[in-house]
């Protein structure tokens, strides 16, 4: 049986880093001490712990907006209005931020799914659906291009003042949707290099697949942000 | 979990979570569009903001999933976020009266 073939000993692979022990190997043997506290693999604690790092980065940038806000004696301008869309003559409040809100969303449900694919080796509906995030994503950067001209060349925000109120509203909108518009496009190109690896046989090759879960959990992330930055930015 | 195998889980259960995420999303977008005000309109804002982020974490990022060890890894320390929030509130709050009292 299966319980006959188990080694009594722990595996013979440790003795050369014990033994051996010397130099910078050995002290990062020794620091270590080839223990793991995460039963995950490394990929994924990794990216989690720089997932926590970033979430402290945005924070810090929302806490700062919050600041601002609430010190200024001067009327912050309303999101709701400054954001409006004129559809077919009328003013449509926050029309461009929620279909900006739905299409990552989407995205996100597309790339939770990639991974579901990716994990029973189908690599052409993985590829496709990683895709699709892509331009999904592409999609969005693309809205807040147009997002922020229309900011910048009709309404006359600047980081230093806007002609609706404070003065503070400019630099803290652009530090934070630009800092997250920045993750998005970093998280499309990530998406089309797994894509292509994918496609490639990569992961096939290897046997693992978890670069695709790992790649979701980052972009899962991005959305994530977008949900804080939506309600505490735009709706507040 | 199996550290050797990945997370998986059917697509039907990520189509119910996209779904719940439309009608959330919908739903705080209508607070703005109803112009609700005050105590409602932020309470609702921070309702529908902190269920959203919590499907995200616990569905589409597998944390309901993970072994403990790594779900306390990266839930607890951004608690320590509320502190600096709370901090520069009471920062804010105490700017905005030094304004009042000596430039207006």
């Amino acid at each position: 049986m299966n319980t006959a073939a188990v080694p009594p000993i722990a595996p013979p692979i440790l003795a050369p880093t014990t033994t051996a022990a010397a130099g910078w190997r050995g002290l990062i043997a020794d620091w270590s001490s080839d223990r793991e506290a995460f039963h995950v693999s490394w990929g994924k604690a990794m990216m989690w712990i720089f997932l926590l790092s970033d979430t402290f980065i945005f924070s810090c940038f929302l806490t700062g907006y919050m600041t601002v806000r609430v010190s200024t004696t001067v009327p912050w301008p309303n999101p709701s209005e400054v954001f409006a869309l004129q559809v077919a003559g009328t003013d449509v409040p926050l029309l461009l931020i929620a279909i900006m809100t739905f299409v990552l969303i989407s995205s996100s449900g597309t790339m939770a799914m990639a991974v579901n694919f990716a994990y029973r080796r189908d690599r052409a509906n993985a590829a496709a659906l990683i895709l699709v995030t892509a331009m999904c994503g592409e999609l969005f950067v693309g809205m807040q291009a147009f997002e922020w001209s229309k900011l910048i060349l009709q309404e006359g925000v600047r980081p230093w003042g806007n002609p609706m109120g404070a003065a503070q509203f400019g630099s803290a909108f652009f530090m934070i949707t630009g800092f997250h518009g920045l993750h998005v496009s970093c998280g499309v190109v990530y998406l089309l290099t797994v894509a292509f690896k994918l496609l490639r046989g990569d992961y096939e090759k290897s046997g693992n697949y978890q670069i695709v879960e790992i790649a979701g959990l980052y972009w899962h992330f991005v959305d994530l942000v977008w949900v804080f930055i939506f309600a505490l930015f735009y709706l507040w | 979990m199996n550290p050797g195998t990945g997370q998986q889980h059917p697509i039907s259960l990520y189509l119910k979570i996209w779904g719940l995420l439309f009608v959330l999303s919908t739903m705080s977008y209508l607070v703005d569009y109803l112009h609700l005000q005050g105590l409602l309109r932020w309470g609702l804002i921070l309702t529908f903001m902190i269920m959203k982020a919590g499907l995200i974490v616990a569905v589409f990022m597998h944390m309901a999933w993970e072994r403990l060890a790594l779900v306390y890894a990266i839930l607890l320390p951004p608690l320590a976020l509320l502190v600096l929030v709370w901090l520069m509130a009471a920062e804010a709050g105490h700017t905005l009266l030094t304004r009042l009292l000596f430039f207006n």
